[in-house]
């Protein structure tokens, strides 16, 4: 049995505590916009936001969770898609397949968490998913467009 | 070009009356709206049961388009290229455009309307381009016609623009909405003309995306997330070693294992664990005692295949001629300066990020396949095969593709899960792959090795050109039927005489060869297929000939280019914009490379720099491409930066060694994929010529690789020619 604080609500789950995160949020919890690609933790298709910092969840198991914990799924990133990383991407057309693309958008929405205007070292190494497609360029270039999009917000 | 004029045929009007007699078109709508799909992007979004206007059409009474699609997406923008191409002769408001796929069930029902499924080979518009675009305007005839009809007009005084259709005289007007369904019972037209491309308006531009809303939000369903009623989870283990068998297994070892619902040998050289999750399936398959019966490849090694390959590059057994004119040996003979190396490049897996998957539910008279595919039909031909069922009763529905890369143009995956949901009868059973299983069990980009020798004359002039390629057939294993006398024509891509992949340069003699050599390994086609060596072998060598001949090398290859515009437009492209010739940077170094293939024009110059560490650093590639017709630029500029990070994790990391008859990469870790740390700069110049319409998706990989290769030798003076660079010192001798 786990306690989960996911996307707002606490959730009573059965299920074997070995199990990673990964595969309760897909599985158990039909939130599938959190991806399996390497399940080692090397590829961030998993990413997700625990306590606002972006996790692999496919290393995560749900035993080391408790309710204190606030996960958030890419699906409870906005409420219409309308959280500048997505806005920006939109824009910029960046998906390309699109499997990667949940962790991508939630690698770079944790880093615009905690640095506001980052530049290209700074998503160089914050930003360290794999894209087969090769959506890179605009990865970076839609990063700055939602730091823009964020800073207007404000002013 | 100028306006096409197409005939529509009476066969195609019979099929499309009595389909609709039969209430066919209802049946069009695939049978999942409402359930797990009704969230996913290309999903019909279509429940409603008005007619279709033709096969590639429907229009709701909303005037909301619905456009068929055949080929795949899988990420390289071809749903909304074909979208662009039907819309530009339809005529209709492109903000109420959205698509869905046929299954290739009902194509073969309707004798082939939609063509062909296949998506590869950068096939996807160029393939189909004029039938869809006659589908879009057989659609708007109807549609006026239907108008003019209702009107009592003569249909010469009414037009289309934007879903709305004019009657010029009087002005009245009406939306394609409310005459969609009495255009649904008129015969097409005898003839329609198509477009001349100046007039075209959709065509050419940088429209956005049409599946990109979904992907931002978690809502895409792939299928690895699909999800139906009853639905069991199976995890695969085949025999790692290339045609090993299964020998046995301990079912009774994890049958008590949480959720495990049944133990079931696959085929004959596979076992599948089915629980009511995937990760319960994989945690008992982890823990079930297999053995194997390695079989007769048990100690296939990349040593020996090496040797192989190496015995290749100057046997004469089952050598064939891809191109040979002139006198070759005499040249190289005569020459006053020869230059000679051999190139090697490996194994390498597609690594799609989404790994294998497909879903299945057989009964006795039924078994229908949910998955991504490259191609519909061989899709449903496996499906067949593995349900011992007419192929009236199989059908697949194609999902989104998470990266294909011609890797899901194999069905080894529906093979696996139609033949476990087939012990399952009546239950649908979604197989996903592990990571560690794609990697041991994919369609390999074949090995090949290169020996290259050149002929200078006194003025530094390429006399003669012998290129002797030694490795592996793809069409030998994929299909035998394929090859050409024996030979595997795909195996000279970029240097056969004429064609879609003929070699740019004009040498006076030149041979080139390849020595069939198929270690038990199997093949497949790889993003770029057989260009991605060729363009390195080619491309690189030139550059060492430019050298020896104390030649520029942009001059040395704008001289071989002299009876070939378009590929010489190309490469002045990228010198001019990199600024070949001006110094560069400090510590920046250039490379160049050309070449034709999918019969588009592509040419790349790179940046390098190399620290004294031996680091390399690729800063900026600037890259040219001539597609003919440009569908729509901004995606264009995707594929070619996109393509790089694929030839360019090709060059720097990607290797597939065999050991004891398998392969020894597991995972991301030592199958590593570039980062966006590593991306260059790049810079895209689309400059289409018009008149021909050539492929997007692949060609530019081939270029990356050869252009920073070139680059390294002028920052380092050494040449690597053996992928990929991985470990090897750039800074030592
Ligand atoms: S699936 Fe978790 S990092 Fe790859
Ligand atoms: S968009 Fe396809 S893997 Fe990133």
């Amino acid at each position: 049995m786990a306690k989960l604080n996911i996307n707002g609500k606490h959730i009573d789950i059965e299920v074997d505590g070995a199990t990673p995160l990964l595969w309760v949020l897909r599985e158990q919890l039909g939130l599938t916009g959190t991806k399996y690609s390497c399940g080692i933790g090397l590829c961030g298709a998993c990413t997700v936001h625990i306590d606002g910092k972006a996790v692999r969840s496919c290393l995560v198991p749900v035993s080391t969770l408790s309710a204190s914990k606030a996960i958030v799924t890419i699906e409870a990133l906005s409420a219409d898609n309308n959280h500048p990383i997505q806005q920006a991407w939109k824009t910029l057309d960046v998906p390309q397949c699109g499997y990667c693309q949940s962790g991508m958008i939630m690698a770079a929405a944790a880093l615009l968490k905690t640095n506001a205007q980052p530049s290209d070292a700074d998503i160089d190494a914050n930003i360290t998913n794999i894209c087969r497609c090769g959506t890179f360029n605009r990865v970076r270039r839609g990063i700055h467009l939602a730091a823009d999009i964020n800073k207007r917000g404000r002013s | 070009m100028d306006k096409e004029r197409i005939n529509v045929s009476r066969r195609e009007f019979l099929i499309h009356s009595t389909a609709l007699g039969a209430g066919f078109s209802l049946g069009l709508y695939l049978p999942f709206s409402g359930n797990a799909f009704a969230a996913g992007g290309v999903a019909p979004t279509v429940s409603s049961s008005v007619p279709e206007v033709n096969a590639w059409v429907v229009i709701e009474p909303d005037d909301t388009v619905v456009i068929r699609i055949a080929r795949s997406e899988m990420g390289q923008g071809t749903l909304t290229g074909l979208a662009q191409l039907v819309a530009e002769e339809l005529e209709c408001d492109w903000a109420k455009v959205t698509t869905e796929y046929p299954t290739p069930g009902q194509n073969l029902d309707r004798d082939n309307i939609w063509g062909s499924f296949l998506t590869g080979g950068s096939r996807g518009i160029r393939g189909s381009q004029q039938y869809v675009r006659k589908g879009g305007a057989v659609a708007r005839q109807m549609l006026i016609e239907a108008a003019a009809e209702k009107w009592k007009v003569p249909m010469a005084e009414c037009h289309a623009v934007n879903s709305v259709i004019t009657h010029r005289p009087s002005g009245r007007s009406t939306t394609y909405g409310k005459v969609a369904a009495a255009a649904a019972t008129m015969f097409p037209p005898d003839q329609v003309e198509l477009k001349d491309p100046k007039d075209w308006k959709l065509i050419g531009q940088p429209v956005k995306r049409l599946d990109t809303v979904d992907k931002l939000n978690g809502k895409q369903v792939y299928g690895a997330d699909l999800k139906l009623e009853g639905m069991l989870n199976a995890a695969i283990k085949a025999c790692p070693v290339f045609g090993g068998k299964l020998k046995s297994f301990d079912a009774a070892k994890v049958n008590n294992m949480p959720g495990v619902r049944k133990v079931v040998a696959v085929q004959d050289n596979a076992v599948a664990v089915v629980a009511e999750t995937w990760w319960q399936a994989k945690t008992a398959l982890d823990a079930l005692p297999i053995t194997w019966d390695n079989g007769p490849n048990a100690t296939l090694s990349s040593a020996s295949i090496e040797k192989m390959l190496e015995a290749g590059l100057t046997s004469k057994q089952n050598v064939f001629v891809g191109n040979q004119h002139g006198d070759v040996n005499k040249a190289l003979q005569g020459a006053v300066k020869t230059v000679e190396a051999t190139y090697g490049y490996p194994y390498q897996n597609h690594a799609c990020m989404e790994p294998m998957n497909a879903t299945a539910r057989w009964t006795r008279d039924r078994c229908e396949v949910w998955c991504p595919t490259q191609n519909g039909t061989a899709a449903l031909q496996a499906a067949v095969a593995a349900a011992d069922l007419p192929i009236s009763q199989c059908d697949v529905y194609k999902l989104l593709i998470g990266g294909g890369f011609g890797r899901r143009g194999f069905h080894d995956f529906v093979t696996q899960v139609v033949t476990i949901a087939k012990q399952l009868p009546g239950t649908p059973i979604k197989l996903l792959w592990t990571r560690e299983e794609d990697m041991a069990h994919g369609y390999y980009h074949p090995i090949t090795k290169c020996k290259l020798v050149g002929g200078l004359d006194a003025s530094g002039n390429l006399t003669g050109l012998h290129v002797r390629i030694s490795g592996q057939s793809i069409l030998a294993a994929v299909n035998p039927k394929w090859l050409s006398n024996g030979a595997d024509m795909i195996t000279f891509q970029g240097l056969l005489p004429e064609g879609e992949h003929a070699i740019s340069y004009t040498v006076p003699n030149l041979l080139v060869e390849h020595a069939m050599r198929n270690p038990p390994v199997p093949p497949g086609f790889w993003r770029g297929v057989n260009i991605n060596q060729n363009a390195i072998y080619l491309e690189c060598f030139i550059d060492e000939l430019a050298h020896a001949a104390g030649k520029d090398a942009l001059e040395f290859r704008r001289k071989l280019l002299a009876d070939q515009p378009k590929s010489l437009a190309v490469l002045n492209a990228v010198a001019k914009k990199a600024g070949w010739g001006k110094p560069a940077a400090k510590g920046v170094y250039r490379g160049l490379s050309v070449c034709k293939t999918f019969d588009s024009y592509v040419a790349a110059c790179a940046e390098v720099s190399v620290d004294a560490k031996g680091k390399l650093r690729i800063r900026r590639i600037v890259a040219a491409t001539d597609p003919g017709y440009a569908v729509n630029p901004q995606q264009i500029e995707a594929q070619v930066e996109g393509s790089f990070v694929f030839g360019l994790s090709a060059l720097l990391y990607d290797e597939c060694t065999l050991k004891d008859g398998a392969v020894e990469q597991t995972n991301f870790h030592n199958y590593p994929s570039m980062l966006i740390a590593e991306m260059p700069k790049v810079e895209v110049i689309v400059m289409p010529s018009g008149g021909f319409w050539g492929g997007i998706g692949e060609p530019t990989i081939a270029v990356a690789a050869p252009a920073v290769l070139n680059a390294i030798f002028a920052a380092t003076g050494k040449r690597i020619r053996q992928l990929p660079i991985k470990d090897t010192a750039l800074r030592s001798a």
